[in-house]
């Protein structure tokens, strides 16, 4: 995993609450076996016209989010399936960090295990940015994660709640297998413990 | 004298393996249930890593998402669909997981396989690569979707690194209404609090109105838990609950099964816990649900008007309710009654079973299915299949004019080649009305099997009530 300490960018906006996984990832590009390739249909059916040609309104086809890092959006983001390639298509496009005032539980937790950060923000603070962004395409703001806190452009600095295994493993770069795996002699002690035991196995054959 | 403790509270200490000072849980999973399109990646993952897979005998694998629904005589004509079901059989063949493949008896989608071989069983923690994997919690499990990334450290690790949740009380007190269901309840609740009022939290349904449910009808309501923005829901397991899981082939047998009632008996929350969030449906005052907007939190009793815009408390409101309806192409302060549909899917992890066939069959028998609408019952497994077939039903649903498929997810995702074109309108019994989610453009009305069925006669939105 890429580590994750500081950030500075532009801010993509998209102001709209409840923006679930089958909008920013279609599940009919979910056939595939790979993570790979799959930023090319990020927001697909927003930002795609029916003949294929990208929509000059949708945001991500428009020269200033070229290159921008951080997703402003409305509160709720990442809601419905659980499918991991949502975060996928959204750092493979470039996006390392997305403001909202809320997050999905499992979208928040993929998210964690593929060091795109998801900062939550009080309301008023997103209200705030949808509209300096409004003013100023070019509006920047800094990320923080050891301090845990957002800088506005007017050097106002906004905390944000992350827990501290997730931070530990963002700012090194390192995955949950590796803990985990760590932890062989307590999941066999736990196995040996229990009253009765599925076997899934039982009278199978391929 | 100990604490008093919720159910999700009870299931989440059994199964916390250890615990440090500043991280999360490791939680052992009892059951992991494996399809084919969230496990390509993991299985990838372990081989890179040089992994086994730790615990086989507590996998297992079926295919359901992206397989077609025409007869499994006939290929997979999508190769790229085909591709990612190969992938499964061979990874499963080469990690030693048992697989329930394309075609297997016992092929289903993964959320009604698992019960119905008895996989499912109380105080179990089940994951998923599939956020609907909160169906299980009908059993008194704690059932959550997980990601891919998880799917890989459930596979080598047979553990998940978990932070508790909060516990939300459902209660639902009364008796419900002729024509109206399961289905309706959840989508009730999920009208109330919103796709996001469960974020964070663990649902525990209870109250007179659940605890009179069958099995199926329990499946139903907490298959949407994540609907409601809850990565679970729960029911505490009763003489119901054992009842359909004695004698399954997975389940525990002889004195085994004893001392499993035993300890599933403990399993029901202890008087006086006490809840973080708690609510009050009264079954008796609810109707037929059905959805109007693009998630399903927009929903109204089938006799309400729809909102307008104006009705939103602020002006991002406003404008998702009037983005939902332009994109449904529906007004505000009409009711949905009468609207024209062009497609029916009665299917689903929400509402496939047998149950929910026959309650359409019982609609659909002697009756037929207006001309103008596809109308499409998708099994949710080959037991189910068969099973309908020794009733009768499959003749039933051909004689009213639906069209009659093997067993998978289907209209429900959208990924096999059953879609909407863009503009159809569908009532559909799935758990999803999300923009495009059953075919790019399409437009989702949700409902019941009844209502679903009573609307593929009448050609529009109906009222089962009418029929009844």
């Amino acid at each position: 995993m890429k580590p994750f300490t500081t950030l500075t960018s532009r801010i993509v906006p998209l102001p709209i609450d409840n923006i679930d996984t089958d909008q920013i990832i279609p599940a009919r590009f979910l056939k595939t076996i790979s993570k790979e390739g799959l930023d090319a249909n990020l927001f697909c059916d927003w930002r795609y016209n029916e003949d294929g040609t990208p929509n000059p309104d949708f945001i991500l086809n428009q020269p200033v989010a070229k290159g921008a890092e951080i997703l402003l959006a409305g509160d709720n983001f990442g809601c419905g399936s659980s499918r991991e390639h949502a975060p996928w298509a959204l750092t493979q496009y470039g996006f390392r960090a997305i403001l909202s005032s809320s997050f999905a539980d499992i979208f928040k937790g993929n998210s964690l295990k593929n060091s795109l950060l998801p900062v939550v923000i009080p309301e008023s603070v997103k209200q705030e940015l949808f509209e300096l962004r409004e003013k100023d395409i070019d509006v920047q703001v800094s990320i923080d994660l050891e301090a845990q806190v957002l800088v506005l452009p007017d050097g106002r600095r906004i905390e944000f709640p992350v827990d501290p295994f997730s931070k530990y493993c963002l700012l090194n770069g390192v995955d949950e297998l590796g803990y985990l795996l760590n932890h062989e002699a307590e999941i066999s002690a736990y196995e040996q413990r229990q009253p009765w035991a599925l076997n899934t196995l039982a009278g199978y054959t391929s | 004298m100990s604490q008093p403790r919720t159910i999700i509270q009870k299931v989440w200490d059994n199964h916390v393996v250890a615990q440090k000072e500043g991280a999360p849980a490791l939680l052992y999973i009892d059951l992991h249930l494996v399809h084919e399109v969230t496990s390509p990646q993991a299985f990838e993952g372990l081989r890179q890593r040089g992994l086994k897979v730790r615990q086989p005998s507590r996998t297992v694998a079926t295919t359901d998402h992206s397989i077609p629904t025409t007869p499994r005589s006939l290929p997979i004509l999508d190769s790229i669909a085909a591709t990612q079901v190969a992938k499964l059989e061979s990874n499963c063949a080469e990690f030693g997981v048992p697989c329930f493949g394309f075609h297997s008896k016992d092929q289903g989608i993964v959320h009604v396989m698992g019960p119905e071989l008895g996989l499912t069983q109380p105080g179990m923690t089940v994951v998923c690569g599939d956020s609907h994997t909160a169906t299980h919690g009908a059993f008194g499990a704690l059932a959550f979707g997980i990601g891919t990334s998880q799917v890989e450290h459930v596979l080598a690790t047979q553990c998940l690194l978990q932070q508790p949740s909060q516990s939300f009380e459902v209660r639902v007190d009364g008796t419900l209404k002729p024509g109206v269901t399961a289905k309706d309840i959840i989508l009730a609740l999920i009208a109330k609090i919103g796709i996001g009022g469960g974020t964070g939290c663990v649902f525990e349904f209870r109250g007179t109105a659940i605890s009179s449910l069958s099995m199926e009808e329990r499946m139903t309501i907490c298959n949407m838990a994540i609907e409601g923005g809850a990565r679970a829901g729960l029911i505490a397991p009763d003489d119901v609950t054992f009842e359909y899981v004695k004698g399954r082939r997975f389940a525990p047998q002889g004195a085994d099964w004893d001392a499993a009632v035993e300890r599933w008996r403990a399993l029901a929350t202890d008087e006086g816990a006490v809840y973080d969030k708690s609510i009050f449906i009264d079954a008796d005052a609810l109707e037929p649900m059905i959805t109007y907007g693009t998630n399903p939190g927009m929903g109204v009793g089938i006799s309400q008007v729809v909102p307008t815009p104006e009705t939103g408390k602020d002006h991002i409101e406003r404008d998702s309710i009037r983005k939902a309806l332009e994109y449904m192409d529906i007004e505000g302060g009409k009711s949905l009654l009468g609207h024209p549909v062009d497609v029916v899917f009665i299917g689903s992890c929400t509402n496939s079973r047998i149950s929910d066939l026959r309650q359409a069959a019982a609609v659909f028998k002697g009756r037929k299915v207006n001309p103008k609408v596809r109308t499409m019952v998708v099994p949710g497994s080959q037991d189910v299949k068969r099973q309908a077939e020794s009733e009768g039903l499959d003749e039933i649903f051909r004689a009213a004019g639906a069209e009659w498929r093997e067993a998978g997810c289907s209209m429900c995702i959208a990924m096999n080649g059953d879609q909407l074109t863009p503009g159809q309108y569908c009532v559909s019994t799935s758990n999803r009305n999300f923009e495009g989610r059953q075919g790019k453009g399409g437009r989702t009305f949700l409902a019941s099997p009844l209502t679903a069925a009573a609307s593929a006669i009448q050609g529009s939105v109906a009222d089962i009530r009418s029929i009844l």
